[in-house]
């Protein structure tokens, strides 16, 4: 893999895919975007596709029939790219570990690279837990490099 | 062009890699004073050259389903028509470069062709959000290239009434007589109209809210671009930020050429600096009135609000400024 460029974290856009959330994850990410927050100072944008996207901010545990669609949002995504758990439900499955039909944490499905916990977690927690996966992408780099 | 073909090319690239960055600039200012009108700190003002460079890094990905040329090709050609856009308006003082060879017509075309090859791209990704925002977007290149047309070419008939002689739609021609100084008061009046309608015009022809329909993110996922990523999404990008530019600049040429440096009294290389500071400046009003205000005071219309506000409105308006320029000449 090539070396990022400095500006790459500068300006990570993040799609949001709920997986079977209560939405009060959804509501703190949202929380995140607003003026009080304001996650574009950083650079952080919502899109509205994940091909646009460099983070996939995944809530909830992941549910039978979102699993397939998790895995096909996360290959939409063009690399490089992380993915930021929002929430204790996709950390671990939460409240809903033992439900019928979960198919487990988030990263029983797709590779993560931050967790951020939290029931539901704060909108700061979310910032830095974005601006964390800028450093694991390139701890993901240095690695390929290396290897 | 008494320099030659070297002088030209250096000409042409001064011209094509300032407006990008002059693009970029302005996007970034867009942003920031968005924000700032919202409450918010708003991202720093060199984030739209983050953004791209941190496009240019990313996968570009081709759908599978996707006819590859088309799909790769309209971001080069809608770069390519917004850059040459460029080369035939007058950039603060100076006549464009290649004013001898395109009008004022071939202007409104090449405004349309970043419009077509959105289309074009948007139906080759073959994805039902981007089919959906291509035929959106058609939809708003039916309405609003009438009144734009009507107001163009009004300008255009009125300066060949007072100057039989001068090739009126030629932009330099335009610029060095800028109408104002001839019209009598309904003449203005018309103007101030047209002006206004050209206004409406702009934030449309940007696919910027209230018209950022084509695009919707928050119902059709960004629509034409819902399948673009990495280097093409990042020409898109550019052409987007070079067209607000281009826009800005086709305006300031019609309604406001005035320099500053013969009022001033000034000569020599002062007087070039401070007609081009004088040119961004009024390009920053232009874009500040057209596109900042208006994308943070609206919400986004639906197509059918849009094309009716184009079809009766500004066509209404356009047309009124018309007659008054006619009357203005009967008088
Ligand atoms: S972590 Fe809590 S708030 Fe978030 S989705 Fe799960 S149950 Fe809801």
């Amino acid at each position: 893999m090539r070396r990022l460029p400095r500006s790459f974290k500068r300006a990570l856009w993040v799609y949001h895919v709920a997986t079977g959330s209560c939405n009060g994850c959804d509501i703190e990410i949202v929380a995140a975007l607003t003026p009080r927050y304001d996650a574009e100072r950083f650079g952080i944008m919502l899109t509205g596709t994940p091909r646009h996207a460099d983070v996939l901010l995944v809530t909830g545990p992941v549910t039978r029939p979102m699993r397939e669609r998790l895995i096909r949002i996360y290959d939409q995504t063009p690399d490089p790219k992380a993915v930021v758990v929002v929430g204790g439900c996709g950390s671990t499955g939460g409240v809903f570990y033992d439900s019928y039909n979960v198919r487990g944490p988030v990263d029983a499905v797709v590779p993560v690279a931050v967790y951020v916990p939290g029931c539901p977690c704060r909108p700061e927690a979310i910032l830095d837990g974005v601006v964390k996966a800028a450093v694991e992408l390139e701890k993901l780099e240095r690695s390929e490099v290396s290897a | 062009m008494t320099g030659g073909i070297g002088a030209a090319i250096w000409q042409g690239a001064t011209v094509l890699i300032g407006g990008a960055l002059l693009g970029l600039v302005y996007k970034g200012i867009d942003r920031k004073l968005a924000a700032r009108m919202q409450a918010r700190i708003g991202p720093p003002l060199r984030q739209p050259f983050f953004d791209v460079v941190k496009l240019l890094a990313k996968e570009n990905v081709v759908p599978d389903h996707a006819i590859a040329w088309l799909f790769n090709g309209a971001p080069v050609v809608s770069l390519a028509a917004v850059s040459s856009l460029l080369f035939y308006l007058p950039l603060g003082g100076f006549a464009p470069l290649l004013g001898g060879h395109g009008d004022l017509v071939l202007v409104i075309y090449l405004l349309a062709v970043p419009a077509i090859a959105m289309m074009v791209g948007g139906f080759a990704a073959a994805s039902p959000y981007a089919s959906v925002g291509a035929q959106r977007e058609m939809v708003m290149l039916m309405s609003y290239e009438f009144p734009l047309v009507i107001a163009l070419v009004s300008i255009a008939w009125r300066l060949s009434t007072i100057l039989p002689e001068a090739s009126v739609f030629s932009l330099s021609v335009l610029a060095a007589n800028p109408l104002w100084d001839w019209v009598g008061p309904l003449g203005a009046v018309g103007l101030v109209l047209l002006a206004l309608a050209l206004l409406v015009v702009t934030p449309a022809e940007l696919s910027k809210i209230p018209f950022d329909i084509p695009e919707a993110e928050t119902e059709i996922a960004g629509g034409l671009l819902a399948e673009y990523s990495g280097r093409n999404l990042a020409l898109f990008y550019l052409a987007d930020a070079v067209k607000t530019v281009a826009m800005a600049a086709l305006l300031v040429a019609l309604f406001f050429p005035y320099g500053l440096a013969d009022r001033l009294w000034l000569s020599g290389p002062l007087a070039g600096l401070v007609d081009v500071a004088f040119f961004l400046i009024k390009v920053l009003v232009v874009v500040f009135f057209s596109v900042i205000v208006v994308r943070v005071g609206f919400a986004r219309l639906k197509i059918d609000q849009a094309a009716r506000l184009f079809w009766i409105p500004v066509t209404g308006i356009s047309l009124v400024g018309m007659v008054l320029l006619i009357l203005d000449r009967v008088a």
